[in-house]
């Protein structure tokens, strides 16, 4: 739970908001006054999605605990691992969800229970 | 009256190649409804940044990082970032728009997704005759509509599901959904693996000022572009 408040939210909000309609509207806005986007920054662009979405994703679901089992042996690991298949022959959301949540809760409510 | 028929054609046309890709939003949408009430954000402020931002994996990572309290900076800065391959589509996408008024091209701007770039760029290229301006709009409010109301609705049925259903864990799970389809070649799939490496020791280890998620997304950009070095300019 966030102990944020609401003002940081919203401030948060609009900045992220002004920011993004920015780099939407620049060429769209610009055309003709600006070059492409160097070929350099486009290079390094292509790697943003699998870094920050990988910086995300790991400590969210692996849990380093004392012992090699308990680390193994953990709910969010093992729905993360089904998930990962899933997402691999799928490439759906929708499946990704569907069946990580149902391993995590199997593992939660029964397995583990 | 026959209200459908006096819709432009090509707005309907936009509408209609829009459907598939909006029956994959709503699930999208609804978890970024669902994981903003659960990190402590009220139903208005879950809406009110799908309206303000309307861009769903910067959106999924700023409430990932406010639900942990990280630092006001560190959850900007991952946003942009996270968004700013939109340059791109900007700039590929421009020439197409260049014959329209500054206010269209304004409001074009701000409902560019992945989604409605490549749906509309496929089709200007293959099809010098569709009418641009409508069936980008025939792509792009839809795509809007869905995930507003697919947020609207995550944030109310957050809002009263208990939290032992550790309904958060959707995050990483959209983030996975996304994660696996962008690590394509050598270079993507180093720069994700070194990211989630660092990340998990940064987090055992401890960074100061909540700086894990940069210090560990930088480590995978650097990695990428090692493995592949500098391409041919």
């Amino acid at each position: 739970m966030t102990t944020w408040s609401p003002a940081s939210i919203w401030a948060a909000i609009v900045l992220i908001g002004v920011c993004t309609f920015t780099i939407r509207l620049s060429f769209i806005y610009l055309f003709g006054r600006l070059d492409g986007v160097p070929p350099r920054v486009e290079q390094v662009l292509r790697y943003v999605p699998a870094a920050v979405l990988a910086a995300l994703v790991v400590p969210a679901v692996v849990t380093v605990e004392s012992t090699l089992t308990a680390t193994l042996l953990d709910e969010r690991l093992l729905a993360g691992a089904v998930a990962t298949g899933v997402a691999w022959r799928t490439e759906d959301v929708l499946a990704t969800i569907v069946l990580g949540m149902g391993t995590l809760w199997l593992f939660r409510f029964v397995v583990f229970a | 009256m026959d209200g459908q028929k006096r819709l432009p054609p090509d707005f309907r046309a936009g509408i209609r190649a829009a459907g598939p890709i909006l029956v994959g939003i709503v699930p999208f949408a609804l978890v970024a409804g669902i994981t903003a009430t659960n990190a402590g954000m009220t139903i208005l402020e879950a809406v009110g940044m799908s309206v303000v931002v309307f861009a769903g994996a910067s959106q999924l990572a700023a409430i990932d990082l406010i639900g942990s309290n990280a630092p006001f900076a560190v959850v900007v800065a991952t946003a942009v970032v996270i968004n700013l391959r939109m340059l791109m589509y900007s700039a590929s996408i421009a020439p197409f728009f260049q014959s329209l008024s500054t206010r269209v091209r304004t409001l074009l701007a701000y409902l560019l997704t992945d989604q409605a770039y490549a749906l509309s760029i496929a089709e200007y290229t293959r099809n010098a005759d569709r009418n641009r301006l409508w069936y980008y709009v025939g792509i792009a409010i839809s795509l809007w509509l869905v995930w507003q109301v697919g947020t609207l609705i995550g944030a109310v049925v957050g809002a009263g599901v208990p939290a032992s259903l550790g309904l958060d864990f959707a995050l990483p799970l959209v983030f996975l959904a996304l994660l696996v389809p962008a690590m394509k070649d050598r270079g993507t799939t180093t720069a994700g693996l070194v990211a989630g490496g660092v990340a998990l020791v940064v987090t055992a280890v401890g960074v100061p000022l909540g700086l894990d998620l940069p210090v560990a997304a930088v480590s995978g950009l650097v990695a990428g572009l090692a493995v592949d070095g500098w391409r041919e300019q």
